[in-house]
């Protein structure tokens, strides 16, 4: 027996997170942050992501509330487990406790959000009249730069417990926290679709996202270009995308998120049903 | 081809057509599905796509054969044939509208001046079991009503028991039965079983006096696949220089995307050649492959990617 060598590590290929798998981008490029290499999507990854996203859509949106609010909070276990993994990345010890406890926060809104932004109108009439929320469909999100975990989860918890399912572009320095939580998502109960993250260059797949008719809402926090947001914005005003603007000033993530992340993404039906006295 | 008969003798007699059919050389099982498969890879850019998009779309048999069927319904099918992209006048019109009987007259109404074929399914589809003189009771009324192609299907008991005279006879009174109409003759090889009995079937179907001779219903899985089709447009191809008279193919069942109608057109090109690509002499019947065809087409004009909520649900 010759003598042991050393062991070497096995190293990590970043990928994509599209469908519930992870493949490498379609072009077969990638780029280097930290010395690592990161899969560059193109424009046929935001092609499959969207149709992930969309095939995902009406499962997850008719999925109970209370249902989708213990596979959320499941996936909060899978990040918790994974907090070494995370600090590892640089995302600081603060940032990861903060974020396992945003998307326990968000969780708990699952079975409570159609509660408080529905309503039972009162009507001169002999009808129920009745608002109820419901998710926008596929969300394209742009992830913030300054803080790449919880910046992270915050743009993307609100968007799906409201039943939507999402695209997410993620911060183009600092991808590797969102390949892991991808990892997080993968192995929890969240079905596959329901949050796809791409990596790569907002620049270059920004405008596909954008200008996808298939696309419902576009969160665009993550740009810090302003002539980049508003391009974006007019693009993707062609395809009547609903769009929410970067924030003009930086924002403090560790603040009380408030609920507008989800109610911007909630369309109400009005139903009106006779009373049949 | 070995034989050299003339053909008019060929089905002269039980022996002799089985003699003929039995006599045309084996598939090559693996041959066949690796043809297809290469077939397949062919990249086609951009100009030639959008070529290939809008002759897929003006060769697509807009289908629908549900019991559930209404006049409603084949009114709104009609003028999505008329006209499949609304946000696009530059959009070419489908080959034909093809319905149960029953619901031809409505078709034909509505289709009427557009140039738009009326196709209607008779002879007891999809099963074709049914006594031959109801075969051709509902193809007589296919036909008063006002469709100008029918599609029958052969009777696979028949075909699959060596009875070869027997199914050609059904196809020839159907074909008079017919008169001006189209026939279109469905192998639905999905019965079949093996690639020498579709080879056989489209001989035996094009002998007949079949113009088309169609994969499958759509009824039974698989439907048309691409060695299938291969095979059938050989048989086409070998027809045309035996006797001289071009007999189209219709691909239908299973064709969904418009990556894959683009595949079987260049097997068309590389098979049967340039004469066949054209919707005289190569079909799609499909449903939902036209809304992938529009979405490919407006993905090309407008540079941007489209979605489902832009086209008519069917």
């Amino acid at each position: 027996m010759p003598e042991q060598t050393t062991r070497l590590a096995v190293r990590k290929t970043y990928k994509l997170f599209i469908g519930g798998r992870f493949p490498r981008s379609e072009s077969g490029r990638t780029y280097l942050v930290h010395d690592t290499n990161v899969a560059l999507a193109s424009r046929k990854d935001i092609r499959d992501a969207v149709v992930a996203a969309r095939a995902a859509a009406p499962a997850w949106s008719g999925a109970t509330a209370y249902h989708r609010g213990q596979i959320l909070y499941r996936a909060a276990e899978m990040l918790e487990g994974r907090r070494d993994e995370f600090i590892a990345l640089e995302c600081g010890a603060d940032d990861v406790d903060a974020a396992v406890d945003r998307w326990v926060w968000y969780a708990g809104w699952s079975d409570k959000v159609a509660q408080v932004y529905g309503n039972a109108n009162p009507v001169a009439g002999p009808y129920f009249n009745l608002t109820a929320p419901e998710p926008t469909g596929v969300v394209g999100v742009v992830a913030p730069d300054d803080s790449p975990l919880l910046g992270l989860v915050s743009v993307v918890a609100p968007a799906i417990v409201t039943g939507n399912t999402v695209v997410v572009l993620a911060a183009e320095n600092a991808p590797l926290p969102a390949v892991t939580l991808a990892e997080v998502l993968a192995t929890s109960d969240v079905p596959g679709g329901v949050v796809n993250i791409l990596t790569g260059r907002v620049t270059e797949t920004g405008g596909w996202l954008a200008s996808h008719a298939d696309v419902n809402a576009l969160d665009l926090t993550g740009v810090t270009d302003p002539a980049l947001a508003a391009a974006l914005e007019q693009t993707a005003a062609q395809t009547l995308t609903r769009v929410r603007r970067p924030p003009g000033l930086p924002v403090d993530w560790h603040a009380d998120p408030g609920v507008g992340r989800m109610t911007w993404l909630l369309e109400t039906k009005t139903v009106w049903h006779p009373k049949g006295v | 081809m070995t034989t050299t008969a003339p053909l008019a003798d060929v089905a002269g007699s039980d022996a002799a057509l089985r003699a003929f059919l039995h006599g045309l050389p084996g598939v090559d099982q693996v041959g066949a599905e690796q043809r297809a498969a290469t077939l397949a890879t062919r990249s086609i850019k951009t100009t030639a796509k959008a070529w290939a998009l809008d002759l897929a779309v003006r060769m697509v048999d807009l289908t629908t054969l549900e019991g559930a069927d209404t006049p409603g319904k084949v009114r709104a099918l009609c003028a999505k044939a008329r006209r499949p992209d609304p946000a696009d006048p530059g959009c070419p019109p489908v080959a034909a509208v093809c319905v149960y009987p029953s619901l031809v007259a409505t078709a034909a109404a509505e289709l009427a001046g557009s140039g738009i074929h009326v196709a209607s399914v008779a002879t007891a589809f999809p099963s074709g079991q049914a006594p031959l003189e109801a075969k051709l009771a509902d193809t007589t009324a296919a036909v008063a009503d006002g469709a100008d192609e029918i599609d029958m299907v052969i009777n696979r008991g028949a075909f699959l028991t060596g009875r070869y005279r027997h199914v050609y006879e059904e196809i020839a009174a159907i074909r008079q039965a017919c008169g001006s109409a189209h026939l279109k003759v469905i192998l639905e090889t999905g019965e079949l079983a093996t690639y020498d009995n579709v080879r056989r079937a489209s001989w035996l179907a094009m002998l007949a006096g079949a113009d088309f001779i169609k994969t499958s219903t759509g009824k039974v899985q698989p439907a048309a696949t691409m060695p299938v089709t291969l095979v059938m447009l050989e048989a086409a191809r070998d027809f045309h220089a035996a006797s001289g008279r071009r007999v189209g193919v219709k691909a239908a069942g299973g064709i969904r995307a418009a990556k894959d109608a683009i595949r079987y057109l260049v097997m068309v090109n590389e098979t049967a050649g340039e004469a066949w690509l054209s919707p005289d002499h190569f079909r799609f019947g499909a449903s939902t492959l036209l809304n992938d065809l529009l979405m490919q087409r407006t993905r090309l004009a407008t540079g941007h990617y489209s979605g489902p909520d832009y086209f008519t649900l069917d």
